[in-house]
């Protein structure tokens, strides 16, 4: 186990390494160069600011320098916000962008695994069809088309729900976004776990426990959920990654000061300390999102533990 | 007495009775067909207006007799923007899907046929890769790609010129060639991410087939191992390259349309379905037909890929039994 663990980190620790050498190259080849604003920067200014960033070293020179800095936590300067550290700006906007991933992550789970569950049980049955149905329809239906058009109707028509914003302890301002950025996860969820379900329920224990008269809830919840949602388990890190990078276009949307607008300016701006800042914390994130997901199987599934 | 004979049926067509079985899958190849249909053919024939003429009376007008799917803020014709966008969309995700697909089977493919520490180092870079927040990655790639658009077009113009032309004539040829080209740092990008399922798919096939006994033979005859892995291995995992392929255009044409949609996709006058979602989101209250028109139809055409896709895997699935 605690092998496993250290392996698993140690490939986290690559990737994140591989991350930062393609970000920095790309960052390095960004059109127009890391100081591009409306207004022309006097010469001297120009090359304050080459020297401060380091700009003038040989490449290699940067990179260590780069990646050591980043190592220690320390991101750089922002050169759109005029010089306020990257630091502070995720300080600022990380824990909105977090928020808004979790608590949507955590509807997916709650409404995709039961989901998923029922259909299983009732497979071919009418109910069945209608959560196969929805789950197909949240999956073709973007969230930049539902974001809108829910903004537009529950909050500006009808004024149920404030159509944009965010404020950290008001639950009512998170429902919107919440719905839209989780209900394709719920339908993924929900897809898996009810074809994983279907896969064990196949199994001849399942007959031998109802040959013996053991009622349809107790199979499915004491003998056959642990089995059925490693699928779900699995794609647990991909869904995690997609929530993260999904919450660009949410926070677009909703108008909520996360991250997502500082990457977008970021990359119009090519800033260039704000993208890596950013890009390194996300692909944190999935590292980490991975190696939970991972465990979950473990934890699922004692014959993968007995793999490794 | 008459003696029955039951022909034997291969895998494949096995593969297509079921396919033929599954309704939603058949309503999703007819609709899907349909939508493609349309969007290739209706732009050169005069049903469809110019999509870019803009008309200052006409504006925001709901669907009529004139404008079938009514008219944006500049009085452009809704009806002919869905088509001419669904073109462009649909370009997009067959080209991302084409680059994908190629990267993902090649590679795939070497690493399961060559085998032991190459293929461990081979599938550990797709693991590393897998790991990575894709939008983000795919966001800077385009943006680093976009610089070289103006090179490429160049390239491309000087192709299609003789070098005594006109500059009028170059400038006509520049302005058919240029909507292209500003188009291939996405697809080059999102192509060039999106490979790892498929390379992971097709190297357990190779695997599976490398050990059967007519690979055994090739190599006996004195095949060189090119020829053995393309001519004989390869087209025998088909099957699996075509579904998973099916699988990802859905994924690419969503992909594709949330950069537009976050303004660093394509730019205007290319406009895909993601750039005219965008658009109607803004109009939403004042003209809500200018979202609802694009959105329906980019829905459909993800309904039916999807459709199209599990069907697919359904049919070609050795679990499922002969009926």
């Amino acid at each position: 186990m605690f092998q496993k663990l250290f392996h698993r980190l140690l490939q986290g620790i690559v990737v994140l390494i591989v991350l930062f050498t393609i970000t920095f190259f790309l960052c390095r080849a960004l059109p127009g160069g890391p100081f591009v604003s409306e207004k022309a920067l006097p010469e001297h200014v120009k090359a304050l600011m080459m020297e401060r960033d380091g700009y003038n070293k040989p490449v290699y020179e940067q990179y260590f320098m780069r990646l050591g800095n980043l190592m220690r936590g320390d991101a750089g300067l922002s050169t759109r916000l005029s010089g306020r550290p990257v630091n502070d700006v995720i300080a600022q906007s990380f824990p909105v962008s977090f928020q808004l991933g979790c608590i949507s992550m955590l509807l997916a789970l709650v409404v995709g695994i039961p989901a998923g569950v029922i259909a299983a049980w009732k497979k071919n049955m009418s109910i069945d069809f209608i959560v196969m149905t929805l789950a197909m329809l949240g999956l073709c239906l973007p969230s930049f088309v539902v974001g809108p058009i829910l903004a537009e109707m529950v909050g500006r028509r009808w004024k149920l729900l404030p159509a944009m914003g965010w404020e950290p302890t008001n639950v009512i301002t998170w429902l919107l976004p919440m719905v839209t950025l989780g209900m394709v996860y719920a339908a993924y969820l929900a897809r898996l776990t009810r074809s994983g379900m279907l896969d064990v329920l196949s199994q001849d224990f399942v007959r031998t426990a109802r040959a013996k008269g053991v009622p349809m809830h107790r199979i499915l919840i004491k003998h056959c959920l642990r089995g059925g949602l490693v699928p779900a388990a699995a794609y647990l890190g991909p869904a995690f990654a997609g929530i993260i990078s999904g919450s660009l276009v949410i926070e677009l949307v909703f108008q909520i000061p996360g991250l997502g607008r500082h990457f977008v300016k970021a990359i119009e701006t090519n800033d260039v300390n704000v993208i890596m800042g950013i890009v390194l914390l996300y692909g944190g994130l999935v590292v980490l999102g991975n190696i939970l997901s991972d465990f979950l199987i473990l934890w699922l599934n004692p014959r993968a533990r007995a793999q490794s | 007495m008459s003696l029955v004979i039951q022909k034997g049926t291969s895998l494949r067509a096995d593969a297509m009775q079921r396919l033929k079985k599954n309704r939603a899958a058949v309503l999703g190849l007819y609709c899907l067909g349909l939508i493609v249909l349309c969007c290739l053919v209706l732009p050169f024939t005069p049903i469809l207006k110019d999509p870019n003429a803009q008309s200052l009376v006409d504006q925001n007008l709901a669907p009529g007799a004139k404008y079938w799917f009514g008219t944006d803020n500049l009085g452009r014709d809704i009806f002919s923007r869905v088509f001419y966008g669904g073109r462009i969309s649909i370009a997009v995700a067959v080209l991302t899907t084409l680059v994908a697909a190629t990267i993902g089977v090649t590679y795939g493919a070497i690493s399961g046929y060559v085998g032991n520490k190459v293929d461990a180092v081979m599938m550990r870079v797709v693991d590393v890769l897998y790991g990575m927040p894709f939008l983000i990655v795919v966001i800077l790639f385009g943006r680093v790609l976009e610089k070289q658009t103006a090179k490429w077009s160049q390239w491309v113009v000087d192709l299609f010129t003789a070098a005594d032309a006109t500059p009028a004539k170059i400038n006509d040829v520049r302005t058919a060639v240029e909507p292209l080209v500003m188009m291939a740092p996405l697809f080059i990008a999102i192509g060039a991410l999106s490979w790892l399922t498929i390379s992971r798919i097709v190297r357990a096939q190779v695997l599976s087939v490398k050990k059967l006994e007519f690979v055994e033979a090739a190599r006996s005859l004195g095949l060189s191992h090119t020829k053995i892995l393309f001519r004989h291995i390869l087209p025998n995992c088909v099957g699996p390259i075509i579904i998973y392929t099916t699988l990802t255009i859905p994924g690419i044409m969503l992909f594709e349309a949330v950069l537009s949609f976050l303004g660093l996709g394509l730019k205007p006058p290319n406009s895909s379905w993601g750039v005219l979602i965008q658009g109607g989101a803004d109009l939403m209250l004042t003209n809500p037909w200018s979202l609802v028109f694009p959105s329906v139809f980019f829905s459909l055409t993800l309904l039916s890929l999807n459709f199209i896709g599990d069907g697919l895997r359904d049919a070609f699935d050795p679990k499922s039994s002969k009926d």
